[in-house]
């Protein structure tokens, strides 16, 4: 009795934890499942594993080829998100393959993907499926001229310095990078017709791609900035994959090693690699830059309650809340910036909310004078934050046959028209019977 | 069969009255006036048998009418038919559920979304309340019985009334004996019962009782002069505006008949006091329904009759001068100027009014009944209703049968006996079969005319050639003596003597009548049991051992959406099915069949003749889920939305110019295989229709992907859907539902 009673207050203390991962109310990831194409990737780069797990992560490292690897159990996903750092693997183990990883993405989970020089063709499918193109030439790297790594060997010329970030606080944190990042890899283009894949390092004007070992015969495909080192993409349901042209980048070699870039003075005691990767995972792992909106509310003025129908003309106000998620706890978002919309095929009314500084926007507007199922929409949608987008259906009907006024001002000469010609017709009537 | 005996009975019994008569006054040739003391004593006892069986035959008529139009819950099930019946229904049930204010101030977010339909000031209450009536006062006599079949029998019931009516109204034109033919005639007329079997719970069910009633009272009024019989018709106009938009009809006949009576200087007392209480009284309670509003002095319909009512003061005042003023040249003078400035200023203050836009212009339907080509031209949504066709010769056979021959004999023996009342019917049945003529669905207005008119013939007829029959034989027994008593005897007496065979020739004649009446009893009982109790929601074919097949898809689809899709779903489909979504999916639709916004449908429209990608965004900006079509290419099923698909086609194209009808035409001709225009074979419409339909074998000997409604193999067989994806399809494959798939999440 008494063992049984400790077995359930521990599961009951317990349980919590265990499920403690990702989750509407907890969206940073807690399991993540490291694919590597030899294990010896697990030592080499252990800086950036050991910057997941000294943030709370739980990795699982697996070789990408190991037959008992599976992302789902009993039609469950045991893992909130996947580091693929197997660029050469054809076909993964078990029950993992493009259809997987895919479908894991779009239930809304996350994923890392390093590719290299030779990357297999089922990491450039993956890549294409979120809307990025390797250079398809396998043995091509990205070559800079001018802005390589200085190093003590006069080399190829493709470890290249790039401090070509994209501008948001959001994705590569508050702290402005100050050294370059090395890189040293494939090059890839982001799909124009993709909205949603972003360039967050960029080659510099003078890149191309290119095999470094041939001579160059043709001109290369990929040029200039147009190639992009480091690209990642938010899904629509919030999802959010980075993919690298470079495991290299990675490595506790590039973490570590000191940095000059060709052309500048400035000796960097230390790479960018590890400050960039560290803000950037955080990103990639919901750690920052993850909005909720609860509580979204809408009465009429003077009213407390939601109601199921509004009348044309009404008052209302329209309350929601926003915070973001900051690793730990939900902190209230600030902004100026977010709108409302009465929205019906376009919008009657467009307000922006104002703000008590404390996570709840409102406002207070009238309904237009026009009937129809309309909609409270915001539709938010900033750089690097999860994009907000509420609706919420309300249909807005005309008046009731009582709701008008019963007597017009303007109406009373008819008024008094149409009773005396009754009174008269009655005289006229008595007199016309009885005058005889 | 059934239906036969009585318009004969009837008619023979009609001869009953005046058929003793010559007997008794010829008994004692006595005084006048003992005579006729005689004459009453001696009758009372024939009236009370001619009522005895004048009423039996009205009450066998009423259940004939009744029970005729029950072979459609015989051969499927007690159901609401059709496509507005649906609607109808689904009002009904609220108003019973909720009461009448809040059905009266109904706001429907589930219909023509997002617009929303604001149903109380949209449509005809008049048969949800009488429906919502009859309901409550069963429900009150203890009487547990379901909204629905209430619904489903009110157009028996009423149509059964139309028969009482049609009896008072024959009655009041002719005599008795026209009144109980025309009863016979109209209870089993098929172009009546085309619209008012059981489960045709449409405006027309109870509107057709409505417009012969307000006929009825108003040709009393004006027979009778009487105020009250004018008021009591200004009361059936109310009931008919409430009930259906066809009391147009009225509103335009009724002013349309006091000119021509004016013309044909046949004005009285009589008529100026029954269209004045008519015209004022039915105007102000015509008023209160809100769908119609002020259109009886603001729209350009009504104006015919705010005209007469003001010719008819004039003529008033003319006879009044013409009292005062003895001299007539005198008044010839006055009646040219007053005359003169009644129509100028009557002239101008319409030119203001139209011009000010105070008197609103005619609408489309109103011009499309006087010009049968205007909507092929201008208003593809109205020429886009099968209904709204210029019948065909067929029909008219189909619906009127005999009646079609007897319907000019009818109108001879109108014009023999000419009086008010029968320039009414004369009229009534000139233009209403014009409006027939035009419009497949006015057989419906026409057909009390014509069976009124046609008895009047059938009853004329006999009526003279059982004279004729009895006579003789009076005459054989009796000498020469001609009853003073038969007026109408006597005139065909005048040549009896000379023609030998004249008896045996009325025989022959008699049995004539007989045999076509049986063979219209038959007719009618056929038409009504074959072609007019199908509910076209349930489709019925012949299998091939000629067993009864029955296809229910259109159940199974409305059932699947119920449930197994979100409350708040969109359903787009063609606006046809619309009515049927809303009430037996209860989902939320994009158009449906009260097709108030030409532009919504066109949208619709425009979607589905789109390509796939363009579709897409004409579907997402209208938030819809789910995709319905209809498809018979499996079932052999013709009235399929490929062969609507014309018609969305136009009437995008009507407001989206980047839809083009020649785009999906092959030299003029529309073809779904492979000869097809490019764009027919990859727009929105062919996809979902044939989606994976080239797998599909469908007749022996054919290739796959056989369309058997069109009879060609599809061009197209190979169709992949990019952001639909198919969520059901029926069992005979005749309803198919998308579903629309969110954007793609990684792109």
């Amino acid at each position: 009795m008494l063992k049984l009673l400790s077995v359930l207050t521990f599961l009951t203390l317990t349980l919590p934890f265990l499920t403690h991962s990702f989750s509407p109310d907890h969206p940073t990831d807690r399991r993540i499942l490291v694919l590597l194409d030899d294990l010896a990737l697990k030592s080499s780069h252990s800086l950036f594993f050991k910057s997941l797990q000294s943030r709370g992560f739980e990795l699982d490292f697996k070789l990408a080829d190991d037959p008992k690897i599976s992302l789902q159990r009993y039609g469950l996903y045991s893992y909130d998100a996947l580091i693929l750092f197997s660029p050469s693997v054809d076909r993964f183990g078990g029950s993992i393959d493009l259809a997987a990883i895919l479908d894991f993405v779009d239930s809304g989970h996350d994923l890392i993907i390093a590719a290299d020089t030779n990357a297999s063709d089922l990491i450039r499918q993956i890549a294409v499926e979120c809307g990025v193109d390797f250079d398809e030439d396998p043995a091509a790297m990205v070559i800079d001229h001018t802005s390589y790594a200085v190093s003590d060997t006069e080399g190829d010329h493709t470890v290249i310095a790039s401090d070509d970030f994209i501008k948001s606080d959001v994705i590569l944190g508050s702290k402005k990078i100050e050294a370059p990042v090395l890189f040293q890899g494939i090059g890839h283009t982001v799909n124009s017709e993709n909205s949603l894949v972003l360039k967050v390092l960029s080659a510099s004007p003078s890149a191309y791609s290119a095999n470094p070992k041939s001579k160059l015969s043709n001109p290369p495909s990929l040029t200039g900035s147009a190639i992009s080192l480091v690209s990642v993409v938010q899904a629509r349901n919030n999802a959010r994959v980075l993919i690298s042209g470079s495991l290299s980048l990675f490595s506790d070699r590039f973490f570590r090693s000191k940095v000059q870039k060709a052309g500048s003075p400035k000796k960097h005691e230390k790479s960018a690699n590890e400050q960039f990767l560290t803000e950037l995972s955080k990103w990639v792992f919901h750690e920052r830059g993850h909005l909720k909106a609860v509580n979204v509310r809408h009465h009429k003025v003077g009213e407390a309650d939601e109601p199921a129908i509004y009348r044309i003309n009404d008052d209302l106000e329209y309350s929601v809340e926003i915070y973001e998620w900051h690793g730990k706890s939900w902190e209230p978002y600030v902004a100026d910036d977010v709108q409302v919309q009465f929205y019906m095929m376009s919008p009657y009314v467009l307000k922006t909310l104002s703000t008590d500084q404390k996570g709840s926007y409102f406002t207070a507007f009238k309904v237009p004078d026009v009937y129809g199922v309309f909609q409270f929409k915001v539709e938010y949608q900033r750089l690097g934050y999860t994009s907000l987008s509420l609706s919420k259906q309300i249909p807005v009907r005309p008046f009731r046959h009582n709701e008008y006024e019963r007597f017009i001002p303007a109406a009373y000469p008819y008024y008094g028209a149409a009773f005396s010609m009754m009174a008269g017709f009655f005289v006229f009537t008595v007199v016309h019977l009885y005058s005889k | 069969m059934v239906g036969k005996p009585e318009p004969v009975n009837g008619t023979a019994t009609a001869k009953t009255g005046p058929s003793p008569s010559p007997a008794t006054s010829m008994s004692g040739l006595k005084p006048d006036l003992l005579n006729n003391l005689s004459f009453k004593t001696l009758k009372l006892k024939t009236k009370q048998q001619e009522l005895l069986i004048r009423v039996s035959i009205l009450c066998l008529v009423y259940i004939l009418a009744f029970i005729t139009r029950l072979f459609s819950v015989l051969r499927y099930e007690s159901m609401i038919h059709e496509f507005d019946p649906y609607f109808n229904y689904r009002t009904t049930l609220y108003l019973t559920e909720k009461g009448f204010y809040d059905f009266w101030n109904w706001f429907d977010s589930e219909s023509w979304y997002p617009l929303g339909r604001i149903i109380g000031g949209t449509l005809y209450p008049g048969l949800m309340v009488t429906a919502a009536l009859i309901y409550w006062t069963l429900r009150f006599l203890s009487f547990a019985v379901h909204i629905r079949e209430v619904c489903v029998l009110t157009a028996p019931f009423f149509a059964s009334n139309t028969t009482l009516v049609a009896y008072f109204f024959g009655k009041e034109i002719w005599d008795t004996g026209a009144g109980l033919v025309a009863a016979a005639l109209i209870a089993i007329c098929p172009g009546y019962i085309s619209r008012s079997v059981a489960g045709s719970y449409d405006n027309e069910g109870v509107a057709i009782f409505a417009l012969l009633l307000t006929f009825y009272l108003f040709v009393k009024a004006v027979n009778t002069g009487s105020l009250a019989w004018a008021l009591a018709s200004a009361f059936g106009y109310f009931y008919m505006v409430s009930a259906w938009g066809g009391y147009v009809f009225i509103i335009n006949l009724i002013p349309l008949y006091v000119l021509v009576l004016l013309i044909t200087g046949r004005y009285s007392m009589r008529l100026y006091i029954a269209y004045n209480c008519t015209y004022i009284i039915g105007m102000l309670l015509a008023m209160q329904i809100r769908f119609v509003g002020f259109q009886h002095v603001q729209s350009g319909e009504h104006m015919a009759a705010m005209g007469v009512f003001f010719l008819m003061q004039v003529f008033y005042f003319l006879d009044w001068v013409r009292h005062l003023l003895s001299d007539t040249k005198m008044f010839q003078a006055f009646l040219r100027i007053t005359v003169t400035c009644a129509v100028g200023v009557g002239a101008v203050a319409l030119g203001v009014g139209t011009a000010s836009g105070y008197i609103s212009p005619w609408t489309g339907r109103f011009y499309s009944l006087l010009d049968p080509t205007y909507a092929k031209d201008h208003i593809p949504i109205i020429a886009s209703v099968s209904e709204h066709q210029p019948t065909a010769w067929s029909s008219f056979m189909f619906d009127f049968h005999i009646l079609l021959f007897l319907f000019p004999a009818g109108l001879y023996f109108c014009f023999k006996r000419l009086s008010d009342a029968t320039i009414f019917i004369v009229m009534y049945g000139l233009t209403s079969m014009y409006f027939a003529g035009v419009m497949v669905r006015l057989i419906l207005v026409a057909t009390p005319a014509v069976c009124l008119i046609s008895a009047i013939a059938v009853s004329a007829t006999i009526k003279n050639l059982t004279q004729l029959v009895r006579a003789k034989n009076k005459v054989s027994q009796t000498g020469s003596t001609k009853g003073g008593s038969s007026t109408k005897g006597s005139s065909k007496g005048s040549v009896d003597q000379s023609q030998p065979f004249q008896r045996n020739g009325a025989t022959v004649l008699l049995f004539g009548a007989f045999y076509l009446l049986s063979k219209y009893a038959t007719h009618c009982t056929w038409v009504t049991s074959e072609a007019y109790s199908s509910p076209s929601i349930v489709l019925a074919a012949r299998g091939a051992h000629g067993n009864r097949v029955i296809f229910d898809d259109y159940r199974e689809a409305y059932f699947w959406l119920r449930q197994n899709t979100p409350p708040d779903a969109k359903v787009m489909s063609w606006w046809d099915y619309g009515y049927q979504i809303t009430a037996m999916g209860n989902r939320t639709v994009i158009v449906d069949n009260n097709t108030w916004n030409n532009t919504h449908i066109a949208t619709v429209g425009r979607a589905m003749s789109s390509y796939e990608d363009e579709a897409y965004e004409i579907m997402r900006s209208l938030d819809v889920d789910y995709v319905l079509v209809v498809f018979g290419g499996v079932t052999g099923y013709s009235s399929d939305d490929i062969n609507k698909f014309l018609w969305m086609v136009r009437i995008g194209g009507g407001v989206f110019p980047v839809i083009k009808e020649p785009d999906y035409l092959v030299n003029g001709e529309y073809r779904v295989d492979k000869g097809a225009a490019p764009k027919m074979l990859n727009c929105l419409m062919y996809k979902l229709s044939y989606y994976r339909f080239g797998e599909l074998t469908t007749e022996y000997g054919k290739p796959p992907g056989y369309d058997r409604a069109r009879g060609v193999e599809i061009g197209n067989k190979d169709i992949k859907l990019e952001h639909l994806e198919e969520a059901f399809t029926t069992s005979n494959w005749i309803v198919r539902i998308y579903k629309v798939k969110p954007p793609n999440n990684r792109w």
